[in-house]
């Protein structure tokens, strides 16, 4: 446990001392967000009804974006080296990674959505949810994104591999996470949709750090 | 029995097994295809709502089967591969994967081209064609990762991996976009099929799944037998074997 505090306190620290990269995930984020009233015109109500959608892909295509730093430095300083052989389990040190990518870009994107929303004309009870859906499901990208990102470590060409090897992969979070902010514009009760992507949040967090681990130890081997 | 079968676990002991049997599996391929076509085409009776356009199903539903059925096997060996750390494994995996793929696109292509005179478009978002979709992704991630990693042994291991975390997902992306479907669309637009197939039909299909069965195997192991020359080049076998194909010529 004092493993998994002390890993995560470094990656908070790092990320404290490097606040542009935390903060241009946020700003692409938002930027790609407000690119598609310039395509599809500003009818309200079109933008309406997209706004969960354009949300949710924004915020999966920022974390793709975000991925490949989160075992690249560590790889090229030689410190995941030391994770690897390090006593403590590696799991629990590449969950504390995990959390940490989730803290620093996941919690941010939650926490900013509503200013998507709001732009998207979506009504007071929608934002709560979409703040909702992006907790629950943003933790699952961090989870199988890692290991992505541990697959792709030290590939040619990994950031573009990255996001074909994890996009798929993230369509359930995709369906459940906008399609609870969806239900409630007409009506339904999103409680199904949240709990499903609850169930897909505990799924991945086992089979996201066991594969990412799996991956670091081929990637070093 | 069971050591006599693990020997081939070995390429070079393999190299040569696959070498004979392929020409047994393209051989049953070809006949069975020529069976299957022959009842799709002058047995199986006109379908009385769709006419003649329903005949794509004979090449439609076998490769769509195929294209599951190979994740699964490809998974298969990559998990074994990874538990086992046998070399032939990650060889099969790598050999099935573009024939995966391939009867992924033709299961697509050939849904698209039938939709066009049942449903009125090429595509529409329909839960089947969907997960087909994203099947297909995940084949091309399969592929692209092994291919971005030189190193073998590496290249194995990832794509395993990654094999192993898309057989998990595969049944919770198909449930997940049924559940989108069914939300989105209403009622949405399904094959509009007799309730009953006539048995000379199912027939057909049969042959055609079982031809495509033979033509996976065939295929793969002409692929894996490529693969193992490829990787084991610098091996005295493969020396041995390329100098005596000098000299016979």
């Amino acid at each position: 446990m004092r493993a998994f505090v002390t890993v995560l306190r470094r990656e908070l620290r790092i990320a404290l001392r490097r606040k542009g990269d935390a903060l241009n995930v946020l700003v692409f984020f938002i930027v790609v967000a407000s690119l598609f009233p310039f395509g599809v015109g500003p009818e309200a109500n079109q933008l309406r009804a997209m706004a969960a959608g354009v949300a949710w892909i924004a915020a999966l295509l920022a974390a793709v974006l975000s991925l490949p730093r989160l075992f690249a430095a560590d790889h090229a300083d030689g410190t995941l080296e030391q994770m690897l052989v390090a006593p403590q389990p590696l799991a629990l040190i590449v969950l504390a990674k995990i959390a940490g990518h989730w803290l620093l870009t996941g919690l941010p994107l939650a926490l900013a959505a509503p200013l998507i929303g709001l732009q998207y004309g979506l009504p007071a009870e929608a934002l709560g949810l979409l703040i909702v859906s992006l907790l629950i499901g943003t933790p699952v990208l961090s989870l199988l994104g890692a290991a992505g990102a541990a697959l792709t470590l030290g590939v040619r060409g990994g950031g573009a591999l990255l996001g074909l090897l994890v996009l798929p992969l993230f369509v359930p979070v995709l369906v459940f996470g906008a399609g609870a902010v969806t239900s409630t514009l007409t009506g339904i009760n999103p409680s199904a949709h949240l709990s499903l992507l609850g169930a897909f949040l505990a799924v991945s967090s086992l089979v996201g750090p066991w594969a990412a681990c799996a991956a670091l130890r081929v990637a070093l081997d | 029995m069971t050591s006599r079968l693990l020997q081939f676990a070995a390429p070079q002991a393999f190299f040569p097994l696959a070498g004979k049997l392929v020409p047994w599996f393209s051989f049953l391929a070809g006949a069975l295809a020529l069976a299957g076509l022959y009842v799709a085409f002058f047995v199986a009776p006109t379908d009385h709502q769709q006419g003649e356009s329903y005949r794509i199903i004979f090449i439609h539903v076998p490769a769509a089967w195929m294209s599951m059925f190979l994740y699964v096997v490809m998974a298969c060996w990559a998990g074994l591969g990874l538990a086992l750390n046998t070399r032939l494994s990650g060889m099969m995996a790598s050999a099935i994967a573009p024939t995966g793929a391939m009867f992924t696109f033709v299961a697509l292509w050939s849904g698209a081209l039938w939709g066009r005179p049942t449903w009125g478009a090429y595509w529409v978002w329909d839960a089947r064609l969907t997960s087909e979709l994203v099947l297909l992704f995940l084949y091309l991630g399969f592929i692209a990762l092994k291919s971005a990693i030189p190193d073998p042994t590496r290249s194995d291991r990832a794509g395993a991996i990654l094999a192993l975390v898309g057989v998990v997902n595969v049944p919770i992306i198909y449930f997940s976009v049924q559940w989108w479907n069914t939300l989105h669309q209403g009622a949405s637009v399904s094959l509009t099929r007799a309730p009953s197939m006539a048995a000379t039909m199912l027939l057909g299909m049969l042959l055609m799944a079982l031809a495509a069965w033979m033509y996976s195997i065939a295929t793969a192991l002409s692929r894996v037998r490529s693969i193992i020359l490829e990787r084991e080049r610098d091996a005295a076998w493969v020396q041995l074997q390329r100098d005596g194909m000098r000299a016979a010529a």
